[in-house]
């Protein structure tokens, strides 16, 4: 066995090429994979929040006056389309699961490291693809969504390029998806049980499992989508005799669960981070266990709650209701278990525990406006307004966004065998923290008083809270500032951080920072206990 | 130990009691101008403490973790080796059920007090009595009885509402209706999925190109509200509004027979 390992990594050394340059190639390394993933997803961050800026700029004035108003919808969609399919999805999913996972199972390298190559090889492309459409024709503008018969009716060739583009990401993310179910449940290094697996490979399971069964039903409907523009087909376009509802039941059985595919890698992530600084076990390993399997299944089965205000029937309405509304069961339960985590333990106040502290503070407050909008009664005033624009913005951004922030400055050493800068990290979190709350938090009352989302022009009434939700925005661009800096600043002259800065009992840390391209000198170390911060076994 | 549980169980009401101001005093919401708006308010109301109280307690349960248990400079060694204790488990699996179970039934009542679960029967529905209507809301049950509806039909365009008084047999940009009577609309979409949206009436419905949809509601207030098309319909969406204008009877019938008068 271990030979077989040996010659394979020869094999593979020999093939790639070395420093810098290994990340611009064909990469087989899950540890270069993953930082390509991640670089490759911030600078579309970068993209998405230029977009969210222009958008902001808008809406400080009531009037549309900054852009045509077609290139606002154009904007709206790229915004929506990158920060998802680019940024998010990509980074939690293929960043910190490529780095991550074959550590955690013990083992050298992905299941397929080929075929993981090739998933983060269709990103670039099809991003550029996305983005460059603009040049074209004007890019697609009919929402991330794109419903039908709007995007039948606007502009093809833009509506066409975003349906390919998101055809080619959602192979990628399919692609990756096997690739970690694969990887978790067959490369396990001998001795190594499933329930003494880090929380993070439970979540990229469950996540991994929603990839597989969901994405492609959205490919399937984009399809569709793409032969009534091009060839006049009639599934979706009423003139044609097509059901546009049908659609949305497509739709958003793949992107309601497209939320766990963002935000369960997330929960993994902070189930990691937590432990590490609380110097406490995790609390809860079985209970969080099941919670994230009950979340994969209830997430499926409840995706007409994004539809109370279509055409849909009463039963169907009270249904999805109490499903959506039972999500809050499990996810309430990962939450009393990282409080409970915290409780008692030696916390280190560092940057990546007050990000993760933030996220925390930003679900909870997400998760109930998210149980208020699962009733169907409270939906149909304030479905399509801006209060669904802050609602999901508290999950993608107060959620998953700020725990990729967390984690970048939890593995940061781990990646580059340098320390990043606490004065700067605390800074950044700061400013991240206070934008981000006053660009969202005042967008609630926007919805509940009349101003539906999706607009260049509002009401004049809301022009003072439009313009505080926009200097939110901008605090929220010049958090980047101190972030980059300080990135550039540790690679270049950071202090020097040992291979295990913090103390940490999870693999990855077991060996040296940077790791060798094997992952391990000798053989993988069998954890039996990652969280085990307190036991005496440990402490020598 | 008797003491510290005294703080606590002081922390806990405190906690539920600002929660409870807040939301008997916060008004987050516009005018209430419809039969539905009450009902509605009464739910955001029940939501808005619950989660008041829900977020104030976890969000002091983390920031006294953070002062309280953090590390002091120059301190090592681990926190306790808690590893889950399933009594507490169960506590915040069952009781967070609770309340979603006991939620959810309570806004089934609200969505049913709405008239939302109310079939829409052919005789509340115009003309067209084969046609397949999907479901808006209906009429409240506890309505004032006794009256017929005014029928109006909707028709949605981009970028425009146009609204068509069958009994009078004209049209209007601006939707006119009495103060305190049943008012049924008809949707229809002559282009791509708009929605018809009063914030005063807490009421939406989705117009779809293809599938007339219907909508009923009773103002209950004099004044002029404005209809939002709240679903991205193209580059003029944030222009697409109108305005409802509720009247007095008398004021009503004036406006009714006037255009009446003009057009015929």
């Amino acid at each position: 066995m271990t030979i077989l390992i040996n010659s394979k990594n020869e094999q593979k050394e020999s093939l790639q090429p070395k420093g810098l340059l290994r990340y611009f190639s064909f990469s087989l390394d899950h540890k270069v994979i993953g930082i390509q993933y991640l670089v490759c997803g911030f600078l579309f961050y970068l993209v998405g929040g230029s977009l969210a800026s222009a958008i902001r700029i808008e809406l400080a004035s009531p009037m549309s006056d900054f852009m045509p108003r077609d290139v606002y919808n154009q904007v709206l969609t790229l915004h929506g389309t990158i920060m998802i399919f680019l940024w998010i999805v990509p980074v939690v999913n293929g960043a910190f699961g490529n780095y991550l996972i074959p550590f955690y199972v013990g083992a050298r390298d992905m299941a397929f490291p080929r075929l993981n190559a090739v998933a983060f090889w269709l990103i670039p492309p099809s991003g550029l693809m996305l983005i460059t459409s603009y040049f074209v024709d004007g890019a697609a503008q009919a929402g991330w969504t794109a419903y039908p018969p709007l995007s039948i009716t606007t502009p093809q060739s833009g509506q066409i390029i975003w349906i390919l583009s998101v055809l080619l990401l959602g192979g990628s993310s399919i692609f990756g998806g096997i690739n970690f179910i694969a990887t978790i449940l067959k490369l396990r290094r001998p001795g190594l049980k499933l329930m003494q697996l880090p929380m993070y490979c439970w979540a990229m399971l469950g996540t991994s499992i929603l990839v597989v069964l969901s994405t492609p039903v959205l490919a399937g409907t984009l399809i569709l989508l793409s032969f009534d523009i091009v060839a006049n087909t009639g599934f979706f376009n009423p003139v044609l005799g097509g059901n546009v509802v049908v659609y949305q039941h497509l739709f958003w059985f793949y992107s309601h669960p497209a939320v766990y595919i963002m935000v369960l890698p997330a929960f993994g992530l902070v189930s990691e981070i937590l432990p590490v600084h609380c110097r406490k076990p995790l609390f809860g390993y079985t209970t969080m266990v099941f919670s994230i399997m009950g979340i994969v299944v209830l997430g499926l089965v409840v995706w007409a709650h994004h539809m109370f205000t279509s055409g849909t029937p009463p039963w169907m309405r009270l249904f999805f209701t109490i499903a959506t509304a039972f999500i809050a069961v499990p996810t309430g339960i990962k939450f009393f278990n990282w409080v409970a985590t915290m409780w008692g333990g030696k916390i280190s106040i560092n940057s990546a525990m007050l990000f993760s502290c933030g996220f925390i503070l930003n679900f909870v407050f997400g998760g109930i406006t998210g149980v208020a909008l699962a009733q169907v009664p409270f939906d149909i005033h304030v479905h399509d307004t801006y209060f669904v624009v802050a609602h999901f913005h508290y999950i993608v951004y107060g959620g998953s966004v700020f725990v990729i922030f967390s984690s970048i400055y939890h593995w940061f050493p781990k990646v580059s065998g340098k320390l990043l800068n606490e004065k700067l990290g605390i800074l950044h979190f700061a400013i991240t923290f206070i934008g981000f709350n006053l660009c969202f938090a005042p967008q609630h009352w926007l919805g509940l008083n009349g101003m539906p989302r999706r607009v260049a022009e509002y009401d004049p009434q809301f022009q003072l809270i439009n313009q505080i939700s926009s200097v939110g925005a901008l605090l929220m661009a010049v958090s980047t500032i101190p972030f980059l800096l300080n990135i550039f600043l540790s690679i270049k002259n950071g202090r020097k951080a040992g291979d295990n800065p913090w103390n940490a009992l999870t693999p990855e840390w077991l060996t040296s920072s940077p790791p060798p391209v094997e992952n391990w000198e000798g053989e993988a170390p069998l954890v039996e206990e990652p969280y085990g911060y307190g036991k005496p076994i440990i402490s020598e | 130990m008797l003491d510290k549980n005294y703080y606590l169980i002081l922390l806990i009401s405190s906690i539920i009691g600002i929660s409870f101001w807040i939301g008997f005093n916060v008004n987050l919401l516009p005018v209430e101008a419809s039969i539905n708006a009450p009902i509605y308010d009464e739910l955001f109301k029940i939501l808005f403490i619950i989660g008041l109280i829900l977020f104030f307690g976890m969000s002091l349960i983390v920031v006294y973790s953070l002062f309280k248990f953090r590390k002091i400079n120059g301190q090592s060694g681990d926190g306790i080796a808690l590893e889950g204790n399933l009594k507490l488990e169960i506590i915040w699996t069952v009781i967070p059920s609770i309340i979603v179970l006991i939620v959810g039934l309570y806004s089934y009542n609200i969505y049913d007090r709405m008239g939302g679960m109310k079939e829409l029967n052919n005789h509340e529905v115009m003309h067209n009595n084969s046609e397949k209507i999907w479901a808006g809301i209906s009429q409240n049950s506890n309505n004032i009885s006794g009256m017929e509806n005014l029928n109006i039909e909707v028709s949605a365009m981009q970028f425009a509402f146009l609204f068509n008084y069958p009994n009078g047999e004209f049209i209007s940009g601006e939707l006119h209706v009495p103060v305190n009577e049943k008012i049924s609309i008809k949707m229809e979409s002559k282009d791509v999925i708009h929605a018809f949206w009063v914030p005063e009436f807490r009421i939406k419905q989705d117009i779809i190109p293809g599938q007339p949809t219907v909508l009923n509601f009773t103002p209950t207030k004099v004044g002029k509200y404005p209809i939002i098309c709240a679903e991205l319909c193209g580059p003029y969406h944030g222009g697409m509004r109108a305005s409802i204008i509720v009247e007095e009877v008398s004021d009503y019938e004036e406006w009714f027979n006037q255009n009446k008068k003009t057009s015929a």
